[in-house]
């Protein structure tokens, strides 16, 4: 039985899965909930000054996808919308009652230095675990000054990151945007700042939907639209990358990256561990089916670990930083090639017309008395894999990685490149 | 209380009644047909297709219910089959598109293809009742005889293209064996009538009911007062189970009482026996004895001479029956009507068994299965006469029925023939197929 236990920057829980700072730990009769079901810890949602935010009714957007409810989830919501007092005292006696929990608090606060002096102490007195400093929500908070306003400068980062550790004791997170062109600026100005983590990614700024009756964007608020914040398991993979850029950053190197966006099962959380997250963060999906997915989440992960021989997360954290590289770096003499269980094959066509309308003309398609039939044409496949993904049958088309006669060669060396560096002479 | 002669009308209460003969298998949900849609993998060369009669594009009417493009999807239904209504009730998709469905190799589900034309034309016959736009009219007459489904696929397409079509009916109601001869709950809320509506609004097309081939007017005068005829006229024959006691009473056709049902203002009023046997394996025989179940039988037995999958009803359709309570026995041939005072008290049947080339041949073994009523359902057959002129068949015949080559010419110049009446299995959809295709030619006919 793998050990799922973590230290994260000095706050410890019995697992690495989290609830993210969102509507479902807005209070403790939700914290409670999520803690009987088995959740390793919280991020409580975001606290501020008082008085208190003031949220819209009618505040989430969603993208269905062929039937399938909620593969993307926005929100309008602010941060919370009750008295900082009654959070602080709901606080402090969950982690008072579940004393083996990991108990977060997310802050957001005016970025002037008394506004966090102030709060700080606070915050620190419910005897929580760390803060999380919401430098993320990309809506209504962000026009204040405040989320994703701060975020996406630098500078801005590593001032209030510096405020929060000189006015606390407390483990910092700081929870990055995703709306920036580069991640790494802002997690290398946290770290400069002395956060002792990251979390990443706060939403993404999105319009789900334009109501095609009321001409407004979805969620629809009297008739009007605003963009909101992206999340759900349509965002994973921009998480994913910006995850693994922050793993695999030198400057970086050694930063607990707590792991957020889209994640929904064990499998999705083993992937962002593999790609450095020393915890993941969950929100969408339990709004979605509730707390009691962190049961398959923690049984599943541990079953896998078990399967593979891993005991503890640190052993599996980070195991796929290494393998993430520049495109310069991959071999351009690599080759795969596209092959068809004919067994398995159901006939659909579906490999054959997108090669043939999309790519390389490259499935042939054929009828063999009558029966369809359709066969790779191996001298025109680039292995490019679209077949292997179109192809409804698990492993019906597989990628065969075909002998490699020549030796690696990059960019950096191919003939092609003008810029090549050229062969040292003899 | 005789033990036998049990026929008797109102077996269940009227609520009962009602709900036996409602649509047996209701609509999909909105929701429902959504996500059934995205099921579907939107094949290239898609073998649903092929596997179609009337070769509807199956994934993508498909794909447009996926999108909510309801018209959309229904227009390219009725692009190929007019009767996209009915054949969504009544065809037996298990063993044409469903059964080419790639997810039937993948899972052995496949997508409820039927259920999805269904969810496309009735939104379509409710939102828009008048959807079709003729082209400007040729001034050229065509009849058409029978307003069954190969008759008035006929007409429609014929209609389309600028004709003006008379439709000649032996019947007082158009819709042929949609109207008459399919069970009631598979073409509930007056479906069939509902649909010829649909189908006449494209407009130039007009129906005289009461107008029999043979007796009202006959082939020649088609030919002299129109430029172009069509013969959907069915079969109008019943095959005959040629035993002893045939003329008993309790001893009906199967094709009358399923009419008489259809017909029927009040389920209450239609006698039933208590103790039905059906003799037959297709489709009518299964109609027939689900519906007996259903008014009331008590006991229903099919019985047939040959095995499971020599039944030209498919083995839905068996289950079908056979989960409303019908028994069905195999390998057993009807022998003798019993009867007493004139009325049927069983059936004495002969054992059968296969013969080397699977067909079967009598043992010699019988047994009796007791009944109050027998309904015959062993075939329908091609009726000529009424293509008789002077004592002498007017056009060619082939294996029993109307000759016909690949663009549904008759031996005659200038008519055309399709549906039951030609060779071809006898289904709806093949029907439909025929009149259209029918269509075309004598539209290509017209424009030399």
């Amino acid at each position: 039985m793998a050990d799922l236990s973590i230290n994260f920057a000095g706050i410890r829980s019995p697992n690495p899965f989290w609830l993210a700072s969102a509507p479902p730990t807005d209070k403790a009769y939700n914290v409670v909930r999520a803690f009987e079901a088995g959740w390793g810890g919280v991020v409580w949602k975001t606290l501020g000054d008082d008085p208190p935010v003031v949220n819209v009714s009618s505040r989430y957007g969603a993208v269905s996808y062929n039937g399938t409810r909620i593969a993307g989830f926005n929100n309008i919501e602010l941060i919370t919308d009750r008295p900082l007092q009654v959070n602080l005292d709901e606080i402090r006696q969950v982690k008072r009652d579940w004393p083996d929990r990991a108990v977060v608090v997310s802050l957001m606060v005016p970025c002037v230095e008394s506004a966090w002096k102030n709060i700080l102490p606070q915050v620190e007195d419910t005897g929580c675990d760390g803060i999380e400093l919401n430098f993320g929500c990309p809506h209504g908070m962000s026009e204040r000054n405040m989320g994703a306003a701060v975020g996406q400068v630098p500078e801005y980062v590593q001032m209030v990151t510096e405020w929060c550790k000189l006015h606390s004791r407390m483990p910092v997170i700081v929870k990055l945007t995703p709306n920036i062109t580069n991640i790494l600026a802002p997690a290398r100005a946290a770290k400069a700042g002395g956060a002792d983590a990251v979390s990443l990614i706060n939403t993404i700024m999105s319009i789900t939907a334009v109501d095609l009756d009321k001409m407004a964007p979805e969620p629809v608020v009297d008739g009007l639209g605003t963009h909101g914040g992206y999340c759900g398991p349509a965002v994973r993979p921009i998480a994913l990358r910006m995850v693994g850029d922050i793993a695999r950053d030198e400057e970086l190197a050694g930063l607990p990256i707590s792991g957020i966006g889209g994640i929904s099962t064990w499998r999705d959380a083993a992937e962002f561990i593999a790609l450095g997250a020393g915890s993941v963060q969950v929100c969408t999906a339990a709004m979605h089916r509730g707390f009691r997915i962190v049961e398959d989440m923690i049984d599943g992960l541990s079953n896998w670990m078990d399967s593979k021989g891993y005991r503890t997360i640190e052993d599996v954290r980070g195991r796929a930083v290494k393998n993430y590289v520049h495109w310069g770096d991959l071999n351009l003499n690599f080759k795969t090639i596209a092959e068809i269980d004919q067994d398995l094959c159901i006939k659909c066509g579906l490999c054959h017309i997108a090669c043939e309308d999309t790519s390389h003309q490259s499935i042939a398609k054929l009828r063999v008395d009558g029966a369809r039939r359709y066969e790779v044409i191996e001298e025109e496949c680039v292995g490019c894999n679209l077949c292997a993904h179109v192809c409804p049958v698990d492993g019906c088309i597989t990628m065969v990685p075909q002998p490699n006669t020549k030796p690696k060669l990059v960019w950096a060396n191919h003939p092609n490149n003008p810029m090549r560096v050229p062969e040292a002479a003899e | 209380m005789p033990d036998f002669f049990d026929i008797a009308a109102g077996r269940l209460p009227a609520a009962q009644l009602a709900a036996n003969f409602a649509d047996a298998h209701p609509p999909l949900t909105p929701h429902e047909a959504v996500v059934e849609a995205s099921r579907c993998y939107f094949c290239y060369d898609a073998p649903c297709i092929e596997a179609c009669p009337t070769g509807i594009d199956i994934p993508s009417f498909i794909k447009k219910i996926a999108t909510d493009n309801l018209r959309g999807s229904a227009m390219k239904i009725f692009e190929q089959n007019i009767f996209g209504g009915s054949c969504a009730r009544v065809c037996p998709t298990e063993v044409l598109c469903e059964a080419a469905c790639v997810r039937m190799a993948e899972e052995e589900r496949p997508v409820s293809i039927g259920a999805l034309q269904r969810r496309a034309t009735d939104w379509l016959m409710q939102h828009d009742p008048a959807p079709f736009t003729r082209a400007p009219a040729t001034g050229k007459r065509v009849a058409v005889v029978g307003a069954g489904p190969a008759g008035l696929a006929c007409a429609h397409r014929l209609a389309l293209h600028g004709h003006e079509v008379t439709v000649l009916e032996a019947r007082p109601k158009s819709g042929g064996l949609n109207e008459y001869g399919i069970a009631a709950y598979k073409l509930a809320d007056d479906f069939a009538q509902r649909e010829v509506d649909f189908i006449l609004s494209v407009g130039g097309i007009t129906i005289e009911h009461g107008k029999r081939l043979g007796r009202d007017f006959d082939v020649s005068a088609l030919r002299r007062d129109y430029d172009a005829v069509f013969l959907g006229i069915g079969q109008e024959g019943v095959r005959a189970l040629a035993i002893e006691g045939e003329t008993l009473d309790g001893v009906r056709n199967a094709v009358d009482f399923i009419a008489e049902l259809r017909q029927a203002e009040d389920k209450a009023t239609l006698p039933i026996g208590r103790r039905v046997v059906v003799i037959g394996g297709g489709n009518t025989a299964i109609d027939a004895a689900t519906q007996a179940r259903r008014l009331g039988a008590e006991d229903v037995t099919i019985v047939y001479r040959r095995g499971v999958s020599d039944m030209s009803a498919t083995r839905d359709e068996q289950e079908w029956a056979q989960t409303n309570g019908v028994r069905i026995r195999h390998w057993a041939t009807p022998h003798r009507l019993l009867g007493e005072d004139g009325h049927v008290t069983g059936v004495a049947f002969m054992r059968t068994k296969p013969d080397a080339a699977g067909r079967a041949m009598a043992t010699g073994e019988t047994y009796v299965l007791p009944a109050d009523m027998v309904l015959k359902a062993v075939g329908q057959v091609f009726v000529a006469d009424p293509l008789h002129a002077d004592g002498t068949l007017t056009l060619a015949t082939s294996d029993g029925r109307i000759a016909v080559d690949g663009e549904m010419r008759t031996s005659l110049p200038g008519v055309y023939a399709g549906g039951d009446c030609v060779a071809g299995v006898d289904l709806t959809v093949a029907a439909v197929q025929d009149g259209k295709r029918a269509a075309e030619a004598i539209n290509a006919f017209l424009a030399r």
